[in-house]
């Protein structure tokens, strides 16, 4: 049965992102999520249209601010399924801070990021995670800059779920994402996502060449080999759960949510305010 | 009436005498007003506390001093210009001056022999009881609540020796009706944060900036008793929107700053304003631009408050005219945010934030919860952004209903999905803007106070309201004198109705307000087409006080 409804899009006709939303909407069925009860939230940019695409709950905030607002979401109702889709501009660009810190955190929340290496709604500018020497409109000799490894930083900030997918192959996309969605505390994966329109140099063939799935006796838990894994960049380009670290969540950590009630189930007692009142008397 | 003033270097104990001394004299019955000058460094610098205390309402701070308690000469320096004729300086033997007002005791020596160099301060407020004529009675009531019990005993000791080695030189004055003993005596920070939690606050979230911290930091220690998340966010933006998230699955929410923060918020506030998220925003203000005078007071944030951020979306501001107000207004404020689904604005400052006040106890009986939509209210399909009468629309909670929620920063149909088509573009700013009015009916109108015909009327708004009240009470006991005021709390959009009123009858218009442009009168012109015909604006970061606006008055207004 299908709980989860698509609908219609303003992607261009080939583009990476619509893989992702129909793994994602088969994850979320496979989960068995029902969709009031899954909160789907975004900054801005192409891949932060995902929620409007979704029938679940929505919240599309400004460009770079989707972590702050899905966390808070989370602390506030811990029934809620956050889910963050954005786009790699959104994440680790404009929300680079938050995406640092968050990490710190440790929210139950899951972030996909749609990394197409480029900005996709402005008309392809390079993004952090542009090569050096990709030539964009703005950066008319190529990028200067080097680029960041997301799954490199997320290790070293401590995060305990770091994951790679590529939207051409779904049923390992649909995998990961799974393990994510499940895992306990703030997960990311990064998901290679090839922009047909902006993005000539990371097309889908690039990927398809480049790729490789970690083979089943790869050990997550082991940080030193996760580093290792993630600095394997170039020629090939490993996906899978690259490291995986169980670890209290913010939930678990804050003395008011431990108590296990939902924040929003919490009410004002009159009783409380009054003896708070007291106390400057 | 009688005016003390503390004063060291930082990180001599200036502020752990000051709030012994003001518990002292709130229990002894009298009414007690302090506002604290401090310096934006943790050691050396000169910082000093003002302690006024009466047996009747004190609304503003004073330059006129009683008494000086003296942690180092410096302090003698500074202040003894202002120090009363037959006034006392306290000090200790070690601290040389030949001022015949000087009251020198070996106060530092006698804290050694105690046992503990610290209890000297507890010493000064023993001397200073006794200048005063009170007794000793409530001081172990008063230790206990100021000091860990493990130092209760020497601090007592400390304060009997004070007492013991002065004679009295006051009259203590006559408590009758005038009795504050069970009245409270807290700060505006303290007020602002627990008239939030009375609100109905779930939620807070900032990044420290001084004035505002002390708000973060009093419901941080709270958060377990009253059942909040606290969070230190990462910066400004996450602060902020952090606060529209948890707002939006729910959780009552404010996020609190001075202007340097505020102006990272500002993108966040079209988004409440655009997602329709209620939100309250605290701005303590201080002196800008850029990081300014970071530990003083100013009200220059006025017309940037009311215009921040990009495009037009309804919103409330409230600036908070004293500690009692910074309660019973931030609990509104979250009120009126969750029943426009606006952000509200409260503005307070360094002068409000830091100050301690008697107030009577906070009456919570006095606050009416708003809520969110109930399912049950929903006839057919579940729209967010309903077109309605009063552009109000459903909100209901993600994850507590059977219908799907949603909230888009793009413009969006009523559906809640992203638009471009110009006819639901209109629609959409009109059902908005239309909130306001119905909110427009609902403002406070500004507090009026003076004389029944007031013939040359003062304008202010927020902090000023203290020592307005006082400067109009003086002014008006001069033979023939009509003045009045009007002090502005709701103050966007601007109430006019007795703005309008008033203003017909006065000859002179005098706006009083702690910047250098007049942003009030400014606001005032733009909104009434009513201009002032004079102007009082401070800017040096320091308080105005009642005293001041007397004198310049009497010399004609414009500084
Ligand atoms: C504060 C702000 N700055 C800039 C923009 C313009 N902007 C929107 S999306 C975007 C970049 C999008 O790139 P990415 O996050 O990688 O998403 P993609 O479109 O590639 O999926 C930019 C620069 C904005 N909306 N808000
Ligand atoms: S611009 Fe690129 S990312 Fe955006 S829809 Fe088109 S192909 Fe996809
Ligand atoms: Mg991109």
């Amino acid at each position: 049965m299908t709980t989860f409804n698509t609908y219609e899009t303003a992607w261009c006709p080939g583009c990476g992102n619509f893989a992702i939303l129909n793994a994602l909407k088969t994850t979320l069925e496979e989960l068995g999520k029902k969709p009031n009860k899954v909160l789907m939230a975004a900054g801005i940019g192409q891949a932060a249209k995902t929620p409007q695409y979704i029938s679940a709950n929505s919240f599309c905030g400004l460009h770079g601010r989707s972590i702050p607002a899905a966390v808070a979401a989370k602390m506030a109702n811990k029934d809620l399924t956050v889910i963050v889709n954005t786009g790699d501009g959104d994440s680790y660009g404009e929300g680079g801070n938050h995406f640092i810190h968050n990490i710190r955190r440790n929210v139950d929340i899951t972030h996909f990021v749609h990394d197409n290496q480029i900005y996709g709604l402005t008309k392809g500018q390079a993004s952090p995670t542009t090569a050096i020497g990709h030539v964009t409109p703005v950066q008319t000799d190529g990028s200067h800059n080097e680029p960041i490894n997301p799954l490199l930083l997320a290790i070293a900030s401590g995060a305990g779920f770091v994951a790679r997918a590529f939207s051409g192959d779904r049923e390992h996309l649909v995998s990961v994402m799974k393990e994510a969605i499940m895992y306990p505390g703030y997960a990311l994966v990064d998901i290679f996502q090839p922009c047909v329109s902006f993005n000539k140099i990371n097309t889908n063939a690039y990927y398809r060449e480049r790729v490789y799935r970690l083979d089943e006796n790869y050990d997550s838990s082991d940080k030193m080999k996760a580093i290792q894994k993630a600095m394997e960049i170039g020629d090939s380009l490993p996906i899978g759960v690259i490291y995986k670290e169980i670890k209290p969540t913010f939930h678990e950590k804050n003395e008011v949510l431990a108590r296990g009630e939902s924040l929003i189930d919490i009410e004002t007692n009159p009783e409380v305010v009054n003896k708070l009142i007291e106390e400057f008397v | 009436m009688y005016n003390l003033l503390i004063g060291g270097a930082a990180g001599q104990g200036v502020d752990t005498t000051v709030t012994m001394l003001e518990k002292f004299l709130k229990k002894s019955g009298y009414f007690v007003f302090t506002v604290r000058d401090f310096m934006s460094r943790v050691r050396e610098g000169h910082n000093f506390s003002v302690i006024r205390f009466a047996n009747e309402k004190i609304t503003s701070h004073s330059n006129v001093l009683d008494g000086i308690i003296a942690l180092n000469d410096e302090t003698i320096q500074l202040h003894k210009g202002r120090l009363k004729e037959n006034g006392f300086i306290l000090c200790d033997t070690i601290i040389k001056t030949d001022d015949t007002r000087a009251i020198r005791l070996n106060m530092n020596d006698m804290a050694k022999e105690i046992g503990n160099p610290r209890v000297s301060g507890s010493i000064s407020v023993g001397v200073v009881l006794k200048l005063f004529g009170e007794t000793l009675e409530k001081a172990e009531e008063v230790m206990k609540a100021s000091v860990k019990e493990q130092y209760v005993k020497i601090n007592l000791e400390a304060i009997e020796q004070g007492y013991k080695s002065v004679e009295s030189k006051y009259e203590g004055l006559e408590r009758r009706e005038g009795n504050y003993e069970n009245h409270m005596l807290i700060s505006g920070n303290e007020a602002l944060a627990l008239g939030a939690i009375a609100g109905g606050l779930k939620f807070y979230s900032a990044y420290p900036m001084s004035p505002s911290t002390s708000i973060l930091e009093y419901l941080a220690s709270k958060s377990s008793e009253a059942g909040l998340v606290v969070e230190q966010a990462e910066d400004e933006i996450a602060a902020a929107n952090m606060a529209i998230g948890a707002s939006f699955a729910g959780a009552r929410a404010m996020t609190g700053t001075s202007g340097g923060g505020f102006s990272l918020k500002v993108e966040s506030i079209g988004l409440a304003g655009m997602a329709e998220i209620p939100v309250v925003y605290v701005n303590v203000q201080r002196p800008g631009p850029a990081t300014g005078l970071p530990t003083r007071t100013e009200q220059s944030d006025l017309k940037f408050i009311i215009s921040a951020s990009q495009g037009e979306f309804p919103r409330m501001v409230i600036a908070v005219r004293d500690q009692e107000d910074a309660f019973y207004q931030t609990a509104r404020a979250l009120n009126m945010a969750e029943k426009y689904q606006i952000p509200v604005i409260i503005l307070s400052d360094q002068y409000i934030a830091d100050s301690t006040s008697t107030v009577k106890p906070f009456d919570i009986s006095r606050i009416t919860m708003v809520k969110a939509t109930d399912e049950s209210d929903i006839e057919g399909e579940y729209l967010r952004y309903r077109y309605t009468e009063d552009g109000i629309s459903p909100r209901l909670i993600p994850g507590r209903t059977k219908h799907l929620v949603t909230a888009d920063s793009d413009e969006h149909t009523e559906r809640g999905w992203i638009t471009e088509s110009a006819e639901t573009r209109i629609k959409m700013v009109d059902k908005r803007m239309k909130k306001l009015e119905k909110l427009y009916e609902e403002l406070q109108e500004p507090e009026y106070i003076g004389a029944d015909e007031c013939e040359i009327l003062l304008l202010g708004w927020g902090s000023t309201y203290g020592p307005i009240i006082e400067a109009v009470d003086k002014l008006n006991e001069r033979e023939g004198s009509k003045y009045g005021a009007l002090i502005f709390g709701d103050i966007y959009p601007l109430p006019r109705k007795r703005l309008e009123e008033m203003s017909k009858r006065a000859s002179c218009i005098i706006n009083v307000e702690q910047n250098a442009t007049g942003q009030l009168a400014g606001l005032i012109r733009e909104s009434t087409g009513i201009s002032c015909t004079d102007s009082i604006l401070k800017y040096d970061g320091r308080q105005i006080t009642g005293e001041e606006i007397v004198e310049k008055i009497m010399k004609g207004g414009r500084q």
